[in-house]
């Protein structure tokens, strides 16, 4: 008989939080917790949280959290970073609140280059508010305001933001998109998180890590079908990888 | 030592020297200088300094340092106060302290740069959603506008509270003699967010708001009976007593001394908090006053409800006539004052309330 591992749950988060089922949130505010963990930053930890599916994070967390005004978490984070530079200071927001209506400040914390690290949770909706077109939502994607699929022409056409930023901006230490699909795609998501983290202790610069989580309510579709599309779907427009590594290019 | 220094420049060294160690903001006349002065001076003393990319991410980002137990400093002015409520109604909602100051200009939408006392209103009755109030803080020199620097963030942390610097676009721009205050020793708050989760803050689900909006009341019922300040002129034998505020305060203070020295029986209310409103001055009036006159800043007349409601309840038994001399912006002088002051009293004037 194989022996059974039994993972413990990082103490961050051994509390039931009230996600949808088949949602990606739990597996990601896992992932995070593990990595705190893993680098001994379990008692030096602020998470500034958005608004949305992401508020749920701090009902479940037993840390320092404050909830931001919508969209507001990086410049929040801002000003918690500045005074308490060796403080990890870890925005978790949804794509709604971090690219909607917080794209001003997300964009400036990382045009800054802010020492901070952002998680974004991109599921191509609004989740909490029931589904509404976010700027992430796929061309031809049915939402509750775009009933007839999403017209790029007239909406926009899907935002990918860490690579603008890891493209673009000289003070963004590392960048980097992941997923929830597979054992492999969270063993690899989990790198990521822990890349980012790191660059943020060791004062390197700013960085994000976008994750494609899977929204079954606000699809319609059943978790295993939502993983299927996250897979089919999204990551042809929204690539997995490292856009910017650490070390690369950083000023 | 007492030197010439332009307000903006003496308030922002004040802020400092009553332990801001954190600003962040955007630039706005009349009151850049604060922010083009704490630019360089932060560093110097290890604080720090934030352009902000907008008015709302400068106070969220005063929201954070705020959390994190920092004296915390914002200034702007008519559009960037708007745009900061949000920030405030939260910072209110979190019992974060900050100090907020607003250099006022006259106007609606982008407005003018006039100095003014336009934003009454929205300073005093909690300019953004809820139902919160801040502590109102309204000046009259720079030398004052420097001594309050301490008492409000004294204030913010007991009470745990927004205080607004309600000054005027004068009061930044104007030179003045001042003498500065000490510095005070730093000290982070105890319930600060420092990352090991010493403070153990519930979360927003766990929240009892109806709890806490009792619990806000009571606090705020107890700003309202200690912490009340003002100052007062010949006001407990006076037949017409002024109500004026900040810069128009100080003009009606020599307009109501060339009155009694013309046998005129004048006094002036000058609040100092804007909320709470100082009612108890109210209480100090000649019982047999035949009117209170406030002189404002503004095309509507803002203040003038506060000062009637107070002569309501402190004269119960009268029903006391209130005017309002609104003057638009700009300072009004002490000339203009006397007239009409003496138009009140000949009837030619009609009463607010």
């Amino acid at each position: 008989m194989a022996a059974t591992r039994e993972r413990k749950v990082p103490v961050l988060v051994d509390k039931p939080m009230d996600f949808c089922p088949g949602c990606g949130h739990g597996i990601i505010s896992r992932l995070i917790m593990e990595c705190l963990e893993e680098l001994g930053q379990l008692e030096n930890i602020i998470f500034p949280i958005g608004v949305g599916c992401s508020s749920n994070l701090g009902a479940g967390l037993e840390c320092d959290r404050l909830h931001c005004c919508h969209g507001r978490a990086a410049a929040v984070a801002t000003g918690m970073k500045r005074v308490n530079p060796d403080v990890l200071v870890v925005t978790y927001q949804g794509d709604g609140d971090a690219y909607n209506i917080g794209i001003a400040e997300t964009f400036s914390a990382a045009y800054r280059g802010e020492h901070i690290t952002v998680i974004t949770i991109n599921n191509t909706n609004f989740g909490m508010t029931g589904g509404q077109m976010a700027v992430t939502t796929m061309e031809g994607q049915k939402t509750s305001t775009t009933v007839h699929g999403r017209d790029c022409g007239v909406t926009g056409f899907p935002l990918r933001f860490p690579e603008m930023v890891a493209r673009e901006f000289p003070n963004v230490a590392y960048a980097a998109r992941g997923t929830v699909t597979t054992p492999a795609q969270i063993n690899r998501l989990k790198g990521y998180i822990k890349n980012a983290l790191e660059a943020q202790i060791n004062h390197e610069g700013y960085s994000i890590v976008e994750v494609l989580s899977p929204c079954p309510v606000n699809w319609g579709l059943s978790p295993v079908k939502a993983m299927e599309r996250i897979e089919q779907e999204l990551i042809p427009c929204y690539p997995i990888g490292e856009f910017k590594k650490r070390g690369e290019g950083n000023v | 030592m007492v030197e010439m220094m332009k307000g903006n420049e003496a308030i922002a060294e004040a802020a400092i020297r009553a332990g801001a160690r954190f600003y962040a903001g955007y630039p706005i006349t009349p009151s850049s200088e604060i922010m083009e002065y704490l630019s360089w001076r932060m560093a110097e003393v290890g604080g720090s300094f934030v352009q902000a990319e907008s008015e709302l991410a400068g106070i969220n980002m005063v929201i954070g340092a705020s959390a994190c137990g920092v004296r915390a400093l914002t200034a702007s002015s008519g559009p960037g106060i708007s745009l900061k409520q949000e920030g405030i109604s939260t910072l209110c909602d979190e019992g974060l302290p900050a100090v907020v100051i607003t250099q006022v200009r006259y106007g609606n939408g982008l407005g003018t740069l006039f100095t003014s006392q336009c934003d009454y209103n929205r300073e005093t009755r909690g300019g953004g959603q809820g139902d919160y109030r801040c502590i109102v803080l309204c000046p009259s020199s720079v030398q004052e506008y420097v001594d309050l620097m301490l008492p409000a963030y004294e204030l913010s942390e007991k009470y745990r509270i927004v205080v607004i610097m309600m000054g005027e676009g004068t009061l930044g721009q104007m030179m003045e003699p001042v003498e500065l205050p000490d510095f005070v020793e730093i000290k982070r708050t105890p319930w600060a967010l420092n990352g090991h989760y010493t403070y153990k803050k519930i979360g927003i689900f766990e929240r009892d708001s109806m709890a806490e909006a009792v619990e806000l009341r009571a606090k705020y019922d107890e700003i309202k009976e200690k912490e009340q300040r003002w100052e007062e002129e010949s006001i407990q034998d006076a037949d017409y007593v002024f109500v004026a505020y900040g810069v128009p305060g100080r003009a009606t203070l020599g307009a109501v001394r060339e009155l009694r020295n013309a046998g005129e029986k004048v006094g002036l209310i000058r609040p100092v908090t804007a909320w709470p409103y100082p009612e108890k001055a109210f209480a100090r009036i000649n019982p047999n006053v035949k009117g209170i006159i406030t002189v404002e800043e503004n095309a509507t007349g803002q203040m003038i409800d506060d000062a009637a409601l107070s002569i309501k309840k402190t004269h119960k038994d009268r029903n006391i006539p209130a005017y309002a001399l609104t003057y638009v912006y700009n300072t009004p002088p002490i000339g203009r004052i006397k007239e009409d002051y003496f138009k009140v009293k000949r009837g030619e004037i009609k009463e607010v309330y």
